[in-house]
């Protein structure tokens, strides 16, 4: 055993036994096995410290608790961590999972490990971002982040109607397809074009309330009269808010976000932010789960894509555009 | 002396494997001062404690899976060790490598280079930011915290800037042959997991059997006191940080290999990560002291927690917070052993 090893001279007693160790593990490993009857499902998040996360597991540790099978749970150290997601597979692959739910951080990365995991029978559901190309997966699980800037659009749309608007757009990072699926839906929804001359800034935010505030405060040094500001999400959009008091811009500028966070909902009750589009991460797990525990008790693999729904969440309804009110969104949101 | 000799680390070693320290011996003392002695024994204990815990934990394929997840890092690690033992320290080998897989990456995808010269190419780019490193500490003067810090930014931006921000999908074979597997008994094993032990094997030989590899030691125990012994320390420290560099590209391949795509968000966290590996493998951060197979032990605990937790269906928090327990026991123990010496 040892002859094998590839070092010259004599090998350090230590690192010789774990080799040995390694090396008997590997000769005698294969008796072990779980028992068969119970089922795990893994769920893999971009981060374990944003709270639409912390929803997303709590649905899914709720519904798995309901269901009587086992949940196990990862996630990235940073959004974007795709090392770490690919290692919580495996590992989970590893423990024996009947499916993984995951949030891809990376969505072209993922997909190889996605494909490893399916290789091997487990059942692989994407929940709130669809991995590039989307079936890379089973099936996904999703808010449609283009209906959810479409309705924030018409929402502008038709407050702002006639008005001359400066439209700021604090967007998420280059590339990324939930933020622009959800730029483009806001665009859609208020009836212009990337490159209208309404849109007087533009600026990535990364999704982050620090971010989001130098952001607006940069957009109104280029344009201080802008008066509609589109966020990313509900971080974005209080560090928006925040640069406009500053700048004693609240009265006359409008925040339209999108996410349905609990922080987002009050900011809405307190007149903040004028209008959020409400996402169910809750849902999205606790439908991820049900699936594949019925697929495990001899249902239908889930395919395609799900719409997990979302709604308009604003205290100024307006006439002719379906939307919840707080009340609602308080109760349905999540952080 | 910085190092153990083999014989007083295989004892309790085999003891430990055969009868779970049936026969420690008296001399506990001496043995804690041995620096592979603690990390080899968290790692047994680690590897006793989830083996009790989940019947999933003690098979070949999995022992496999947990060399493999930490090569990226343990190869890491081995730049870092040296640059370390030279009293160093280097901030940037995670940035730097991930900068190396885009740029294989990119120029086997799009531009057009065979993949063996585009690896080659990557591996030259990372040590060249290793011999930058290296002058600066040398040449400039500047001490190698601040140095590396500003290569890391530089490297991670240069990452981003040349990738569009974009994961390059579609290699080519030979940029992600390591991370395939081949039979061994039952069990398979990558590829990268041998070359990560190799180079570990390569290093503590040169460590610790060569002129170079002493006088490594020498100059971060005591520059003066080198310098007066005729070792140039300049020279030694731009070809250490020059070796480092070019570790991490090797780094880079695994982590492609590993991933099969080019990444440009990887190795964020990977200069903790390695430098975790090497404080847990009992190297000392002040320079001259520790043991390069302490830290392939020190890669591998943090790994067979991350993995066992997760078998065990412990989220993978915990695993962050016991190796922040660990490393300060490690430190501790460090700390404990040089007084008692002294």
């Amino acid at each position: 055993m040892r002859r094998g090893f590839p070092t010259p001279g004599p090998l350090s007693g230590s690192l010789a036994a774990l080799v040995a160790l390694t090396l008997v593990a590997a000769g005698c490993g294969s008796g072990a096995k779980g028992s068969g009857k119970d089922i795990t499902i893994g769920l893999i998040t971009k981060t374990d410290t944003n709270p639409f996360f912390v929803k997303m597991k709590e649905g899914a540790e709720k519904e798995a608790k309901a269901k009587g099978v086992k949940l196990m749970t990862a996630a990235g150290r940073f959004d974007g961590d795709n090392a770490s997601q690919v290692t919580a597979m495996e590992n989970m692959t590893a423990a024996g999972v009947k499916g993984i739910l995951i949030v891809p951080s990376d969505t072209k990365a993922i997909v190889p490990s996605l494909a490893k995991a399916r290789a091997k029978g487990i059942d692989v559901i994407a929940l709130d971002t669809p991995p590039d190309p989307q079936s890379a997966a089973d099936a996904l699980f999703a808010t449609n982040n283009l209906t959810a800037g479409t309705l924030i659009g018409r929402y502008a749309k038709s407050v702002e109607s006639g008005k001359p608007v400066k439209i700021a757009m604090l967007d998420l990072n280059p590339g990324i397809t939930v933020g622009v699926l959800r730029h483009n839906g806001f665009l859609q929804g208020y009836g212009i074009k990337d490159g209208d001359p309404s849109i007087v800034c533009t600026q990535y935010t990364a999704g982050d309330q620090a971010k989001g505030q130098t952001a607006m405060e940069n957009c109104l040094q280029k344009d201080p009269g802008i008066n509609l500001v589109y966020t990313i999400n509900e971080p974005a959009a209080l560090g928006a808010y925040t640069a406009l008091k500053a700048a004693g811009r609240t009265g006359s500028t409008m925040i339209v976000s999108i996410d349905g966070g609990c922080t987002g909902v009050k900011a809405v009750q307190a007149g903040q932010i004028a209008a959020t589009a409400q996402q169910y991460p809750l849902k999205m797990a606790a439908q991820g789960v049900d699936s594949i525990v019925a697929w495990a008790h001899g249902g239908k693999k889930a395919s395609g894509y799900t719409d997990t729904g979302v709604n308009l969440i604003t205290a100024k309804p307006q006439a002719g555009l379906e939307s919840k009110d707080v009340g609602f969104g308080l109760a349905n949101c999540w952080g | 002396m910085p190092e153990t000799t083999s014989t007083e680390t295989s004892g309790p070693a085999v003891a430990d494997r055969a009868g779970r320290g049936r026969d420690v011996p008296a001399t506990v003392a001496r043995f804690a001062a041995v620096p592979t002695v603690g990390p080899l024994a968290a790692l047994l204990l680690a590897c006793l404690f989830f083996s009790l815990n989940t019947d999933r934990f003690l098979t070949g394929g999995n022992l496999s899976l947990v060399v493999q997840q930490v090569m990226e890092v343990g190869t890491l690690a081995v730049g870092q060790t040296i640059v370390i033992l030279t009293a160093g320290i280097d901030l940037s080998n995670g940035a730097v490598m991930a900068f190396g897989t885009i740029v294989m990456t990119r120029l086997a995808v799009g531009g057009h280079v065979p993949a063996p010269l585009a690896i080659v190419i990557g591996v030259v780019v990372c040590a060249a930011f290793g011999a930058v490193n290296g002058g600066l500490v040398t040449m400039a003067r500047l001490p190698a915290f601040i140095v590396t810090l500003g290569t890391l930014n530089i490297a991670f931006a240069l990452t981003h800037i040349y990738s569009h921000e974009q994961t390059v999908t579609g290699l080519p074979k030979a940029l992600t042959a390591l991370g395939q597997t081949f039979p061994l008994g039952n069990t398979d094993v990558t590829y990268g997991s041998v070359v990560m032990l190799a180079l570990f094997a390569v290093a503590w030989y040169v460590l610790r059997f060569t002129a170079a590899g002493r006088h490594v030691y020498a100059v971060g125990d005591n520059p003066e006191a080198a310098r007066l012994t005729g070792i140039s320390n300049r020279r030694l420290l731009i070809t250490v940080y020059t070796i480092a560099g070019a570790v991490y590209g090797l780094a880079g391949l695994l982590l492609v290999g590993r991933t099969t795509v080019g990444d440009p968000q990887a190795g964020q966290t990977d200069n903790l990560d390695s430098i975790t590996a090497v404080v847990l493998g009992g190297v000392s951060l002040f320079g001259g002291r520790g043991s390069i197979v302490g830290v392939l032990f020190g890669a591998l605990i943090v790994g067979v927690i991350r993995n066992g937790l997760q078998l065990m269906g412990v989220a993978a928090v915990y695993q962050v917070l016991i190796t922040g327990i660990l490393v300060i026991l490690a430190v501790g123990v460090d700390r404990l052993a040089r007084r008692r010496r002294m």
